[in-house]
C-alpha cells in the first residue's frame, strides 16, 4: 500500500523538529496497519501540532486549540468503524485539561499522539503544561514557579488504559504508534521531541537527553493492567440496545365535564419538597380529562430542599395566551415561604377568590373566602399536602371534581404510587370556611 | 381534539427527534436541563447518541465532530453556555458545520437567575461569534412553536450548512401547557445535499447558483477535510485576498439573502391600526392580549410577532408596518431587539417595553405603554 502523506502538501515544519520525524513515522504506522486514508480521520488542533491533519491524504478535522478530543469523540460516536487519531501538543494538553481527563476516564477508541516539545512553538515559545522550571523560555520567569505537567501519569490516574511516554526519536516509534491505534480503547502517546525554532535555541535538548530523562522516570509502555476495561462506544451500544423506547406523548380526550364554565386561576404556595409542582401537573392534568386548556408556570429556587415553591395554574375552556395570572381565582397556601414569596397575589384577591389555607400557614387577611384545612390533624405529612389540597379541591367542587382528579392521578402515576395518592385524596376530609 | 400537557423543553427535544436528530450532548444547566433528560431518554432507543459532555465547549465540540460525520446534531444550554460554545460556534460559522444550538434564556448578566426568564442573550446569539457572521435565531412562543421551530431550525441547519439558534425562554421551557397533539406534526424535513458536481470534492466549493456548498460526511469513502482555519473550497489554508473575500461573502450571502424564505412572523392587523406591537418569545403572548383587548375596546391595535430573530425579517416587518405611525417592540430586557426596528423603520416613533426582572411583560403594561407610552 501506498504512503498516505499528501505529496502536494509536504511538511512545513522547521529544520531538524521532531514534528516532521513524527509525520513519517506516523504514515509508516498506517501503511504498517495496512490502512487506507478512509479508513482513518485524522483529528487536530491549534499549534504545530494542529497542522498534521494537511499533511495525510485521510478524513481530516482541524479544530480549536485544546478541544480535539471533543471532536473525536463525536466522530467516533458517529463512525465507530473509523481509526480516529488526534494529535495535539503539550500547549493543548493544558488548555483542554478537562477534555483529556474526560476521555480517559470514559475510554471511547481513540488514539491520542501527543507531540510534546516543551513550549508554544508557534506563539514564540512560552511556557506550556510541560516545559520544566529550569527551562529558558517565552514566558520570562513564570515556568519557574510551576511544576510541569506528567501527562502520562495523569492519563493513567484518570483511568486511561493505554498510555505510552517514549522519545520522538525511539526507533521503533512506527510500531509504538501502530499498536496504539491498533488498541480498543483510549490510547495516549506522550511523545518528547524537540523544537528547534524555539526551545531548543535557548535550551540543551537533544535526542540522547531526551532518552536520559525518560529513563529517570517510570516506564509507561501501553496497556494499563487496572484501568483495562471496555470500549466506552461498545458499552453504549450494548446499554442503549437494552433501553425502552419513550412512548408518544399522551393523548387525553375529554370524559368529564368542568365544574364551572370560566377560566380559573389557581397560585399553589408552598415549599420546595412539597410536591408543588408535581401537584401542579396533576391539577393540569385534570383539566385536560374535562377537555380545558392548561398552563403551568413554576417558580422556586435554585436550593432543591429549601426555599418556596410555587405553581401558577390557569386552566380555561379558551385557548390559554398569557400565561401569568393577575388575579387569582384559587390561592392554596401550604408553606409560609411561598405565602411570603407571593404577598401581592393576596392583594389582587377579590370576594369571589378562595384561598385554602393550611392550618399553621399565616396569610394577610382580606376579602377572599378562607377555607382551613388541618392537614397535619387528618394525619398527612408535609410532602403530601399538595396532593392532599387537591383532594379538597375536588371534594369542594372548586376548579376540578373528584373524577377527573382521579383520571389525571391515573394518567400520572402508577403502581403503589397511584394507589397510595388515590387513597389520600379520597381520605382527606374538607376544612372549615373560616369567614363564612 | 385530543390534547396533551408538555413543557416547552419537551417540545423541542420531540421536535429534534422528529427531525431526525440522532446525536445530543449537553452539560447541566437550569433552565435547559430537562431537554438533555430528554434526549437521554429518547435517543439510546432510537440507536442515536446523548452525551453528558464534561463541560460545554466539550458538548458542543461532540457535536460539531458527529455532524461532520453525518448526523442531525443539537445541544442546548442557556446563557452562561453559550459563553462557554462561543469560540465554536465561530468554528461551525466560519466552517459551515450543521447543529441546532438551543439556548433557554434565564436571567442574566452573568451566572444571573437560574430559575427566572429572559430574552437578554438576543444580540449576544447574533453577535457572539468571533468574524461577526450572520446567524439565524428562530423564537418560539409556546410549547407548539417549540416544537415546530425546532424541526425548522433542523431543515434550515442541514439545507445552509450553518448552525441555527432556538432561543427559547425559561417561561416558555419549563412551563407545561396543553397543546392538541395533532398540531405536532413535524413540517417536511430536509436533509444536507450531497455535491451536485461530479469530480474531485471540494468541500467548501458551491454549485454554480447556489450558495451552500454539498455536503460529504467524514467516514465515507470519498475523503472529507474539515477546517476553522480560514479556508479555500478544497479546505486547506488561503491566504489569496480575493479567495478569502468571495469565501467570506458567499458565506454572508447564503445566510442574509434568504431570510425571506425563513421569515416566520405571526401578524395580526387590526384595521385602521396605527400602533403596532411588535414582540418575540414569551412575551409575544402578552403583547397579542394586549393588541386584543385594546382593538375590541375600539382602540385598534396591530400585532406582529417574529419568530425569525436573525437575520432580521425585514421585509416582513416592513410590510406590517405600512400605514403604521408607531410601534412599541416588547422585550425581556433593557432593549436590544427595538435596535433592530429602528434601523429598519427610520420615520416611525419606535418605543421599547423592556423589563428584566425575571416576571413576566404582562398585557397590562403593554396596554398602559400603548394607551398612555
Amino acid at each position: 500500500m501506498d504512503s498516505l502523506l499528501n505529496a502536494t502538501r509536504p511538511p512545513v515544519f522547521c529544520p531538524g523538529c521532531s514534528h516532521e520525524r513524527i509525520t513519517h513515522t506516523l504514515d509508516q504506522a498506517f501503511h504498517k496497519m495496512g490502512l487506507a486514508g478512509a479508513d482513518i480521520c485524522m483529528v487536530s488542533d491549534i499549534g504545530c501540532s494542529g497542522l498534521f491533519d494537511t499533511f495525510f491524504n485521510t478524513h481530516a478535522l482541524h479544530g480549536l486549540h485544546g478541544r480535539a478530543l471533543t471532536y473525536a469523540a463525536g466522530v467516533k460516536l458517529a463512525r465507530p468503524e473509523l481509526n480516529v487519531v488526534v494529535t495535539m501538543g503539550d500547549g493543548g494538553q493544558g488548555i483542554g485539561g478537562a477534555h483529556l481527563l474526560a476521555a480517559c476516564r470514559r475510554n471511547l477508541d481513540l488514539t491520542l499522539l501527543v507531540l510534546n516539545n516543551f513550549n508554544f512553538g508557534m506563539t514564540g515559545g512560552q511556557y506550556s503544561a510541560t516545559t520544566p522550571p529550569e527551562a529558558e523560555v517565552g514566558s520570562g520567569f513564570l515556568n519557574r514557579l510551576e511544576r510541569p505537567l506528567d501527562i502520562g501519569g495523569v492519563a493513567r490516574a484518570a483511568g486511561a488504559p493505554y498510555v505510552v511516554r517514549c522519545s520522538a526519536y525511539r526507533s521503533d516509534l512506527p510500531d509504538v504508534i501502530a499498536r496504539a491505534v491498533a488498541f480498543k480503547g483510549f490510547a495516549v502517546v506522550d511523545i518528547w521531541g524537540i523544537c528547534p525554532g524555539r526551545f531548543s535555541k535557548r535550551n540543551r535538548l537533544t535526542p540522547k537527553l531526551i532518552e536520559e530523562m525518560l529513563a529517570r522516570l517510570p516506564a509507561m509502555e501501553g496497556e494499563v493492567v487496572e484501568n483495562r476495561r471496555p470500549e466506552y462506544g461498545e458499552l453504549y451500544r450494548q446499554t442503549a440496545a437494552a433501553l425502552n423506547p419513550v412512548p408518544e406523548p399522551a393523548a387525553i380526550e375529554p370524559r368529564f365535564a368542568p365544574p364551572g364554565g370560566a377560566r380559573e386561576e389557581v397560585i399553589m404556595l408552598g415549599s420546595a419538597g412539597q410536591r408543588i409542582i408535581t401537584a401542579g401537573e396533576i391539577l393540569c392534568l385534570a383539566a385536560l380529562h374535562a377537555g380545558l386548556n392548561a398552563t403551568q408556570k413554576n417558580d422556586y429556587d435554585i436550593t432543591v430542599l429549601r426555599g418556596p415553591s410555587i405553581s401558577e395554574l390557569i386552566l380555561s375552556p379558551e385557548p390559554i395566551d398569557f400565561s401569568g395570572i393577575a388575579q387569582p381565582s384559587l390561592v392554596v397556601a401550604l408553606a409560609p415561604e411561598g405565602v411570603a414569596r407571593r404577598r401581592k397575589a393576596f392583594e389582587a384577591l377579590s370576594s369571589g377568590s378562595v384561598v385554602i389555607q393550611a392550618a399553621g400557614v399565616e396569610v394577610a387577611p382580606g376579602p377572599a373566602r378562607i377555607h382551613r384545612v388541618d392537614f397535619k390533624a387528618q394525619g398527612i405529612k408535609p410532602p403530601d399536602w399538595a396532593l392532599a389540597s387537591l383532594g379538597v379541591l375536588a371534594k369542594l367542587g372548586l376548579v376540578i371534581r373528584p373524577e377527573m382528579l382521579e383520571a389525571a392521578l391515573g394518567s400520572r402515576l402508577r403502581g403503589a404510587s397511584l394507589a397510595g395518592a388515590l387513597e389520600l385524596v379520597r381520605r382527606v376530609a374538607p376544612g372549615q370556611w373560616a369567614n363564612a | 381534539m385530543p390534547l396533551t400537557l408538555m413543557e416547552g423543553n419537551e417540545a423541542i427535544a420531540r421536535g429534534a427527534v422528529a427531525a431526525g436528530c440522532r446525536f445530543f450532548a449537553g452539560y447541566p444547566i437550569t433552565p435547559a436541563t430537562t431537554i438533555l433528560n430528554h434526549m437521554l431518554a429518547m435517543l439510546p432507543p432510537l440507536g442515536g447518541v446523548c452525551i453528558q459532555g464534561e463541560d460545554e465547549i466539550a458538548s458542543i465540540g461532540f457535536c460539531l465532530g458527529a455532524s461532520m460525520a453525518g448526523m442531525k446534531v443539537m445541544t442546548a444550554t442557556s446563557g452562561p453556555g453559550i459563553s462557554l460554545y462561543s469560540e465554536q460556534i465561530s468554528f461551525a460559522v466560519g466552517s459551515e458545520i450543521p447543529i441546532v444550538i438551543v439556548d433557554i434564556q434565564r436571567l442574566g448578566p452573568s451566572t444571573g437567575s437560574a430559575t427566572r426568564g429572559a430574552d437578554g442573550d438576543v444580540q449576544f446569539l447574533r453577535w457572539g461569534n468571533s468574524g461577526g457572521m450572520p446567524v439565524i435565531v428562530l423564537a418560539p412562543t409556546d410549547v407548539h412553536d417549540c416544537f415546530t421551530l425546532t424541526v425548522q431550525a433542523f431543515n434550515l441547519a442541514e439545507h445552509y450548512r450553518c448552525p441555527v439558534f432556538v432561543a427559547s425562554n425559561k417561561e416558555i421551557a419549563m412551563t407545561r401547557e396543553t397543546v392538541p397533539l395533532d398540531a405536532l406534526q413535524p413540517p417536511a424535513l430536509v436533509e444536507r445535499k450531497p455535491p451536485s458536481s461530479s469530480g474531485p470534492y471540494l468541500p467548501f466549493q458551491a454549485a454554480p447558483g447556489d450558495e451552500v456548498p454539498g455536503f460529504l460526511p467524514i467516514g465515507g469513502r470519498t475523503l472529507v477535510r474539515q477546517t476553522s482555519s480560514t479556508h479555500g473550497p478544497d479546505g486547506y489554508i488561503a491566504t489569496d485576498p480575493a479567495a478569502i473575500a468571495a469565501m467570506l461573502a458567499r458565506m454572508q450571502r447564503k445566510i442574509e439573502g434568504a431570510v425571506e424564505r425563513f421569515s416566520f412572523v405571526a401578524h395580526r392587523p387590526a384595521p385602521g391600526a396605527d400602533t403596532l406591537v411588535l414582540s418575540y418569545g414569551v412575551s409575544a403572548r402578552a403583547a397579542d392580549v394586549a393588541a386584543g383587548r385594546l382593538t375590541r375596546q375600539g382602540r385598534p391595535v396591530s400585532s406582529l410577532v417574529l419568530k425569525t430573530l436573525w437575520p432580521v425579517p425585514e421585509a416582513a416587518i416592513r410590510r406590517a408596518a405600512a400605514g403604521i405611525r408607531r410601534v412599541l417592540v416588547v422585550e425581556m430586557n433593557l432593549g436590544q431587539y427595538v435596535h433592530e426596528i429602528a434601523r429598519v423603520l427610520p420615520g416611525v416613533a419606535i418605543a421599547l417595553v423592556g423589563q428584566m426582572d425575571g416576571r413576566l411583560i404582562t398585557p397590562e403594561t403593554i396596554m398602559e405603554a400603548i394607551t398612555h407610552g
